[in-house]
């Protein structure tokens, strides 16, 4: 579980502050974006991803770095199950 | 994908294997990777085959589950016998075995236990049902407890009275230094964690260089940046450095999150002692709440007694925690304790030494391949 996954902001919802939607190993979810307050998040930017929160921005390629280690890892099922649950 | 290719490149990896051979020499060294996230990517790349015969990779205690105690794991599972209750937690948690079975076995029971994936699944569920009550079986380093700072301010500021958390956050430094106090292995440097390391910020491990002269690297979890910090580790080794250096700068920021630090801040108090498996009771080691979030706290709530249970008598997950003993060496490794039938909670979650040398320690290295 120290293992952070990589999401795609694809949407902010009105209304609700610190809250964004993401693209998350194809699923999309709710995660809360409190904890990068002090970044400006923007529709199509990467974050890293642990129990529903962000918690930090990333650039594509590292995001996408870390997709590919958590699939050489295995657990992307695992974690996929999980974000479903 | 052309991006990465870099960070697993079998050639980069044998020359950085190399190099590590070349600074080492004849020398001996033990470093310690503190975090579960590493331990896994050791065993699925088969780096410990790739370097030279005088480096052993110690695994530390810093996977959760396996540093829980099965009394914790008892008296949070007790909570969920009364009827009122659902008890919501992270995958990694469900298989862990208690006295009375895991988590997984009470649900088969007839207890209402539900795997979430953040402790704002919980919140909602408690939104959902407020005639239940909802208990949150907290477990996680820095990398966690801030996301349940931040869920347990937002259950006040809901005003949510149906919702608890059964808190068992830990702290990573005060784990470091009983590995280093106990005098069981000596270690000589330490690959600092990665992700948790972003809420933290790399400076929180400066205190192994500065006050017991270890090197300390913070590493991403790649073949190459483990085997590149090890590299970092070797070489500060060889000329007598103890220095805190970051090879994972592209993540690890070196101060901490302030948002996380001051959640963390507003909702949690260091307890006096708290107890790991295989490393006893240590001394302001753990989160616990603090009074004014009393009706968020399920040990008050529910009037849960401390409960001390020892581990299986032949189990030696503690000796294995420590770094004392590989996981092989435990007499149960393998044949009464496997991924199916866990024992020890090492052999539950693949961050846990035990799951990964059961599932990878036959791989051939990367480098192989």
């Amino acid at each position: 579980m120290c293992l952070a996954l990589p999401a795609k902001i694809v949407a902010f919802p009105e209304n609700e502050s610190g809250i964004a939607v993401v693209d998350v190993l194809s699923v999309e979810r709710r995660v809360n974006v409190d904890l990068l307050r002090n970044e400006t998040l923007a529709i199509g930017d990467w974050v890293l991803l642990h129990v529903g929160f962000a918690m930090a921005k990333v650039s594509e390629t590292d995001a996408r770095e870390q997709l590919e280690l958590l699939a050489m890892l295995g657990e992307v099922g695992e974690a996929r199950d999980q974000l479903v649950s | 994908m052309k991006y990465v290719d870099e960070y697993r490149d079998p050639k980069v990896i044998r020359e950085i294997a190399a190099e590590i051979a070349r600074v080492a020499g004849e020398r001996t060294f033990r470093i310690m990777e503190v975090c579960g996230g590493h331990t896994h990517a050791i065993y699925r790349f088969g780096l410990e085959g790739l370097l030279p015969k005088g480096i052993d990779f110690i695994h530390g205690p810093g996977c959760p589950v396996c540093v829980l105690p099965m009394g914790r794991v008892d008296e949070g599972l007790a909570i969920a016998a009364d009827p009122r209750v659902i008890l919501t937690a992270f995958g990694d948690m469900m298989r862990v075995p208690g006295k009375h079975g895991s988590a997984l076995e009470h649900k088969a029971r007839g207890a209402d236990v539900r795997m979430i994936y953040s402790p704002l699944d919980a919140l909602a569920l408690a939104q959902k049902n407020p005639e239940r009550e909802v208990v949150f079986f907290a477990i996680g380093f820095e990398t966690t407890t801030p996301s349940t700072a931040l869920t347990l301010l937002r259950a006040r500021e809901l005003g949510v009275t149906n919702f608890t958390v059964f808190c068992n956050h830990i702290l990573v430094p005060p784990a470091i230094r009983a590995v280093l106090d106990s005098g069981d292995v000596t270690i000589d440097g330490f690959i600092g964690p990665g992700h948790v390391s972003t809420v933290t910020g790399a400076n929180a491990y400066r205190f192994i260089a500065e006050e017991y002269r270890k090197p300390v690297v913070v590493s991403g979890f790649e073949p190459v940046d483990i085997l590149q910090a090890t590299l970092m580790v070797v070489r500060q080794l060889v000329a007598g450095e103890a220095k805190l250096e970051n090879e994972y700068n592209r993540f690890v920021p070196a101060e901490p999150n302030p948002a996380a630090t001051a959640a963390m801040n507003a909702v949690f108090a260091v307890r006096e002692t708290f107890e790991w498996r295989g490393l006893g009771m240590l001394p302001k080691s753990a989160l616990g709440l603090r009074p004014e979030f009393a009706a968020f706290d399920a040990e008050v709530k529910f009037a849960t007694r401390g409960v001390i249970a020892p581990d299986h008598s032949e189990a030696q997950c503690g000796e294995v925690l420590r770094g004392v003993l590989k996981p092989p060496q435990c007499v149960l490794f393998g044949t009464q304790c496997t991924p199916e039938h866990p024992i020890g909670a090492l052999m539950v979650s693949s961050e846990g030494a035990c799951a990964a040398h059961f599932q990878y320690a036959l791989t051939p290295a990367l480098a192989g391949t």
